[in-house]
């Protein structure tokens, strides 16, 4: 691991800040989920912070990103209001899509995001299409899709693969590889690499710690490069670790506990902190206080958006067609 | 300036060029389209005019070429996708259905999918069950997608042009058996709004409610039966999505008899939902039952002889109008 931090103080602490402020929101809808405030299913995001905190950081304001249905983070990263996606994941009036689209339809033209998905693999084409549109009408921004370990079984995301390599399209396809698609462990599921999944198309991958926030920056940082400069796509494969079920309320009774324990010991705020002040750029008592604080915004965000009233009625047909 | 008499192909391949020399975001994708001019020779000239940039020959991928077309057109663009043949239209059914459909929707109008597919269908030449059906009951299904199905040159120039420039996501049916069939087209810019129905032929005896390239035969049909004395009016729908419900039922109040005719399959089709419509809007008006003919229950099959049977008929329609005129 480089000491990016060190070379770039401010740049650490961002990173943390936006990592925690995900890992606080997540834990917020965890415990309104719980408590049965949040309609129907919504999946957490905790543990996997590095790589959406990581990637984004390495992207310029115009960049599009396509999410999936764990996209919670993706949206806050690029800086989508916390406010309004909570309230959408509470089906409030409103939340981005007026409450139409709930956790998994989280979409953001003021962010350039396409959106949080229902169907795993759905964020490929869409930003691979967006970099087809940066390449036709010769934009200087890229697109990046986020999708899990599970959509590299999809047949669609080697159609796209097949096409970004062949005319050099200005894409990142970020692989977040958690181990488990839904409640099925990846490798009783997957032939191969994931690697060579991108490998067949001459795209070049990355894998990396997925764990590590700088190790993500550093690795979007490249592929984001080669991108813009018209050389085409790479694949970033990020190691990672979902700390939750496959949805909120989710018991995983299928994770064997000494492994949760060791990813767990890995977790990416935590490591953050710890090199952040072993640089001596921040102390742990800081830290600590940031978090307590950021928690603190984050409830009173949850209590406001709890606040707002669920869609009029009358607003049934409103928004399908032009 | 005089319209001209040109095919249907070239009426739509006519608005296709006109449009992409007014407006740069207009693209078109699909296989074969490049230096090949299409299969049915549907996109020629267009590679040659706008270059590799604009007119996107891609791999066999129908799946991803409408997904990425969607998120292409979330981005700016106006992409005319072809796919190749109808039936191949199921390949790219999630990308349409879960993504095309609802993302204006989802996004409260924050997104739009200004995209168009067109596909061709129906029967004709031998082609077998997996090259010949009429799916456009799939599509106009689902709320989100517009869909139309012209039936003369001058609506496939028309509607074309409208779909292009309209903000949301256009379904184009083009049935093969239409392609080399002539009419009179104008030759500067022609907008057919989306969601009007026309009437094709007056007539007060019944009203043909047709679709696609079945108003053709409906038309044939008509004359078959003015010579018998019977005057059928006949209603093009034009455009599934959104429905010109109105001039239907309008029609039919002013003849008082009606038959749908669709060659999409019968069953849960175009054509029961059409007819549906009538007896809701225009029942006291009704004085007979709403009859529908449309494709039998069975995939299109190859055989010289067995293939016309997989379509509604001139003869067929004639014999439904006599049934229906015979309640009197």
């Amino acid at each position: 691991m480089s000491a990016a931090s060190n070379s770039a103080p401010d740049l650490g602490l961002a990173l943390y800040r936006q990592m925690a402020t995900i890992r606080a929101f997540e834990e917020r809808v965890r415990s309104l989920s719980a408590a049965g405030q949040v309609p129907g299913l919504t999946h957490l995001y905790s543990g996997q912070e590095a790589v959406a905190v990581g990637v984004s950081a390495a992207l310029q304001s115009d960049d599009v990103i396509a999410s999936h249905h764990r996209g919670h983070g993706h949206c806050l990263a690029r800086g989508g209001d916390p406010l309004r996606l909570m309230a959408e994941i509470l089906g409030r009036t409103s939340g981005y899509g007026l409450g139409r689209g709930g956790s998994m339809h989280i979409l953001d033209p003021a962010t350039r995001n396409l959106g949080t998905n229902g169907i795993v693999g759905g964020g490929v084409p869409l930003a691979t299409g967006a970099a087809l549109t940066a390449k036709t009408v010769r934009a200087a921004w890229i697109a990046v899709a986020f999708f899990g370990d599970g959509a590299m079984n999809q047949g669609i995301v080697f159609e796209c693969m097949n096409m970004a390599a062949l005319w050099k399209l200005p894409v990142l396809y970020v692989c977040e590889n958690n181990h488990y698609g839904e409640f099925t462990r990846i490798d009783d599921v997957t032939a191969g690499t994931l690697a060579g999944r991108a490998a067949v198309f001459g795209i070049p991958v990355a894998e990396i710690d997925g764990m590590d926030v700088l190790a993500v920056y550093a690795a979007a940082g490249d592929a984001v490069a080669r991108a813009r400069e018209g050389e085409g796509p790479t694949l970033i494969v990020c190691d990672t670790w979902r700390f939750s079920g496959h949805h909120a309320g989710d018991k995983q009774s299928y994770k064997d506990d000494a492994e949760a324990k060791a990813w767990a010991a890995k977790d990416p705020i935590e490591t953050l902190g710890r090199r952040l002040a072993a640089e001596g750029l921040t102390e742990a008592q800081a830290l600590s206080a940031l978090r307590k604080q950021i928690e603190s915004d984050i409830a009173a965000i949850a209590e406001q958006a709890r606040a707002m009233p669920e869609p009029a009625p009358a607003s049934l047909q409103e928004h399908l067609h032009a | 300036m005089p319209d001209r008499q040109i095919s249907f192909k070239d009426a739509v391949l006519e608005a296709l060029t006109q449009e992409m020399r007014a407006d740069p975001a207009v693209v078109l994708i699909g296989e074969d389209i490049g230096a090949a001019g299409g299969v049915f020779l549907q996109t020629k000239g267009l590679f040659e005019e706008f270059g590799s940039g604009r007119v996107i020959d891609t791999p066999i991928s129908e799946s991803a070429i409408v997904g990425m077309a969607i998120g292409a057109a979330m981005t700016g663009l106006r992409p005319v996708v072809e796919i190749m043949f109808g039936d191949f239209l199921t390949l790219g059914m999630d990308q349409l259905v879960n993504q095309a459909a609802k993302v204006r929707y989802m996004s409260a109008g924050g997104f739009t999918v200004p995209l168009v597919l067109r596909t061709a269908i129906g029967v004709g030449g031998n082609l077998g069950p997996q090259h010949s059906q009429s799916l456009h009951a799939w599509v106009a299904h689902v709320p989100g997608l517009k869909v139309v199905m012209p039936s003369n040159a001058a609506d496939a120039k028309g509607l074309m042009t409208a779909a292009i420039r309209d903000d949301d996501p256009v379904v184009f049916f083009e049935s093969r058996s239409s392609y080399n069939v002539k009419g009179p087209v104008p030759v500067g810019e022609h907008v057919v709004p989306l969601g009007r129905a026309a009437i094709a032929r007056e007539g007060d005896a019944a009203s043909i409610v047709a679709i696609g390239a079945m108003v053709g035969v409906a038309l044939r049909a008509a004359d078959a039966l003015a010579a018998d004395g019977i005057g059928v009016e006949v209603v093009d729908v034009r455009s599934l999505v959104p429905l010109d419900a109105a001039t239907i039922v309008e029609s039919v109040k002013k003849t008082s008899r009606a038959l749908v005719l669709d060659a999409g399959h019968a069953q849960f089709g175009v054509a029961g939902e059409i007819a549906a419509t009538i007896a809701e809007q225009a029942f006291d008006w009704l004085d007979a039952p709403v009859l529908r003919l449309a494709a039998p229950n069975v995939p299109v099959p190859f055989s010289r002889t067995l293939e016309p049977l997989a379509i509604p008929s001139r003869e067929q329609v004639v014999a439904k109008v006599r049934e229906l005129v015979g309640r009197r």
